[in-house]
């Protein structure tokens, strides 16, 4: 386990921002959701809806200089990344003006620009990316001769540590050193399977000490409590400690796919009202407006203001143009510089 | 269409097919088993294996950690050992994560030991596009698995074919890919109820004609098939042939019908550069070319990832009017 250090206090700022990410990713998803049932998004949506803290409460400590790698459930990633909606919602609709130019979809979405290195479609494939990021950033920080690095951190689920990709992206971030904290959002379940089939441990930061880096678990449902954690495993990679393994405890509150998905029944109905009760973000707005940081209008507010740039970023992302055809093969290379 | 000695009786649609495929497999065979990601209760997220771990259990119905390399490695040492192992890979795409163990362990064991191992495994995974889910969810990577001597690869495009190749896959004592096509999996088709098995390296004449002969296979071959409705209009007399088998390849029957209509173009999902069009063309080319009247044509996908967005997508996968135009072309009708 991690030492503590001094225990972080959330600013009233921090609070504000971390219930502002939480907000754009939930309605962001239940638009998506809807739009992918009512036809109007292509292809399949893995929605991110009940684990709203885990990406918020870490890309609160993240700049753009800092990247992460994503999963097939990455919409929420990119939003707590600062991903605008306009060019989000023109990606999932194939759009010229998404993010990806309307190549990738909702499991390529991306922002390199931002250090959002792509969801993904290969489950696992983000940890080596993020370790290559994170090695990358020590690399330069020695070349550039500063102290503090750049921070690498992969997101994935409890069903991604069973790959071997995330293994020995663990061991060479552990060996290396580098600036990586590696996020697991254990929800439970890796598509249909429970946790408990697939794997013999029920906490996934007990693989930490088989790579010689500290493990983690916190509150995957509690924003603060995964800013916290977070937030130490961050500073110690920046300052070069070496790599931690966070495991948010999280759920998801939709399907594996969609908002209903394809009707199995592989988890009551208890369960779920069980994890909802605990709603990552009526928690945190309670906790809000006990401590007088907001009150219920201004909590409201938010959820108006994010509301209407959604209505116009899925009214812009409709009228915006398709690909065209003609440039089908851009992009498969990067053109060879003149010699 | 199907065989003559396949009674057109009941009409099963493609994923059904598969089902029934794969549980007489198990039913006749006590040491075979069924192993991958949510096949178990889930029935996979294709829904083609649901009702299996009801019927035969979960020491025959295996859910597995998302673990490829893990998954074909299971059927290497369980194969090898004595099982009938018959694994899953969810989406062809994901054949990167075990490609050494498909490559180096499963196809050469055998080779490598002298011919002292024996490897009975049935790989069935779900290749190609057309359902917008992008780069990493619509590959058809068949060639990838044809280039690899050890492998037999059968891309069945039927109801009555997919089944067929499971339980020929399941009975033989090679490791056999069984190369399905998620495009196609509400295609209804007549399915006998019985067992019954494809025989091994052997084309479909799916179509019988004079003028052109036209190669497609997997869901091309339907594509294939409209395009030589379309050209029949134009007075052109097509022959449709389905390899059905990529490896072992039925050359045979290719060259025998290029001889016949001396015009020749092979059609696949894949990409063109070096997919296994190129291979037939060369094959045709080395073994019928005095035959030919025009140069052997290929229509297949352009060099590119699969795009996303569906106007891209679809301009992307070859259909009906590509693959007719094309043949227009060729036969110096256009
Ligand atoms: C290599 C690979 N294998 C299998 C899949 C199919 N698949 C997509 S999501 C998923 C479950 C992932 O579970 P987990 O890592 O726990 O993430 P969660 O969906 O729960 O967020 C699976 C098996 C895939 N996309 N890639
Ligand atoms: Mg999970």
């Amino acid at each position: 386990m991690a030492n503590t250090s001094q225990a972080m206090e959330p600013s009233e700022e921090v609070l504000k921002d971390l219930h502002f990410r939480m907000v754009r990713i939930r309605h962001f998803e239940e638009e998506a959701g809807k739009l992918m049932e009512q036809g109007k998004s292509p292809g399949a949506l893995h929605l991110y809806i009940g684990e709203e803290a885990v990406a918020s409460g870490v890309m609160v400590h993240l700049s753009d200089n800092d990247q992460i790698t994503s999963t097939h459930r990455g919409h929420g990633h990119l939003v707590a990344k600062g991903g605008e909606f306009k060019r989000m919602y023109a990606e999932l609709f194939g759009r010229e003006t998404g993010y990806n130019k309307g190549r990738g979809g909702s499991m390529h979405i991306s922002n390199v620009d931002a250090g959002m290195l792509g969801a993904n479609g290969i489950v696992a494939a983000g940890p080596p990316i993020a370790v290559g990021a994170a090695f990358s950033n020590k690399y330069l920080a020695r070349i550039e001769g500063r102290d503090q690095m750049n921070v690498a951190v992969p997101f994935f689920g409890d069903g991604a540590t069973n790959e071997g990709a995330f293994h020995e992206a663990a061991n060479m971030a552990a060996v290396w050193k580098l600036p990586v904290v590696f996020v697991c959002e254990n929800n439970g379940f890796g598509e249909f399977t429970r946790q408990e089939d697939h794997q013999a441990i029920s906490d996934i930061a007990d693989r930490a000490a088989g790579y010689g880096m500290p493990g983690v678990i916190c509150d995957g449902m509690d924003a603060v409590a995964v800013w916290e954690a977070a937030g130490e495993a961050i500073e110690r990679a920046r300052n070069g400690e070496g790599p931690t393994l966070v495991e948010c405890k999280t759920y998801r509150f939709v399907d594996h796919v969609g908002l209903s998905g394809i009707g199995l029944h592989y988890r009551t109905d208890e369960e779920l009202e069980a994890w909802r009760a605990r709603d990552p973000i009526e928690q945190h707005e309670k906790r809000l407006i006990e401590l007088g940081v907001m009150t219920q209008d201004e909590v409201q507010a938010v959820h108006d203001a994010v509301m209407e740039d959604i209505a116009e970023s899925i009214e812009f992302a409709e009228n915006s143009p398709l690909p065209d055809p003609a440039d089908l093969l851009n992009d498969v290379y990067t053109p060879t510089a003149a010699s | 269409m199907t065989t003559a000695d396949a009674p057109a009786e009941r009409q099963l649609v493609y994923t059904l097919a598969i089902t029934e495929g794969v549980r007489q497999a198990l039913q006749e065979d006590p040491l075979a088993f069924m192993a991958g990601e949510d096949i178990g209760e889930a029935g996979s997220v294709f829904g083609i294996y649901r009702g299996l771990y009801d019927e035969f259990g979960p020491d025959r119905v295996l859910d597995t950690p998302i673990s490829e390399s893990g998954i074909i490695g299971l059927a290497v040492g369980a194969g090898a050992t004595g099982l009938k192992p018959i694994v899953d890979i969810m989406f062809m795409d994901f054949i990167g994560e075990c490609m050494d163990e498909i490559v180096n362990q499963l196809a050469k064991m055998r080779y490598m030991f002298g011919g002292k191992a024996t490897l009975p495994v049935t790989v069935l995974t779900m290749s190609g596009a057309g359902l917008n889910l992008a780069a990493q969810h619509s590959q058809s990577l068949e060639a990838w698995l044809c280039h690899t001597p050890g492998l037999k690869v059968v891309m069945p495009a039927t109801a009555y074919d997919v089944k067929g190749a499971i339980i020929t896959a399941a009975r033989e004592p090679n490791p056999v890919f069984v190369v399905m096509c998620k495009g196609l999996m509400a295609l209804p088709g007549d399915v006998p109820e019985e067992p019954y098995t494809l025989p091994i390296g052997k084309a479909k004449v799916v179509r019988e004609g004079e003028g052109l002969t036209i190669v497609a296979h997997g869901r091309m071959i339907h594509e294939a098939t409209k395009a030589a409705d379309l050209l029949e209009a134009d007075g052109v007399s097509v022959e449709v042939i389905d390899p059905l088998w990529l490896q072992p390849l039925d050359t045979e029957t290719i060259i025998n019908s290029v001889s016949k209509t001396h015009n020749a173009l092979v059609v696949h999902e894949a990409v063109r550069f070096g997919g296994i069009g190129a291979e037939i063309a060369a094959q045709i080319a080395e073994l019928s070319f005095d035959y030919l009247d025009a140069p052997v044509a290929r229509v297949a996908a352009p060099f590119s990832p699969v795009p996303f967005s569906p106007v891209l997508e679809q301009s992307y996968v070859p259909n009906a009017e590509r693959i007719a135009t094309e043949a227009k072309r060729i036969l110096g009708l256009g």
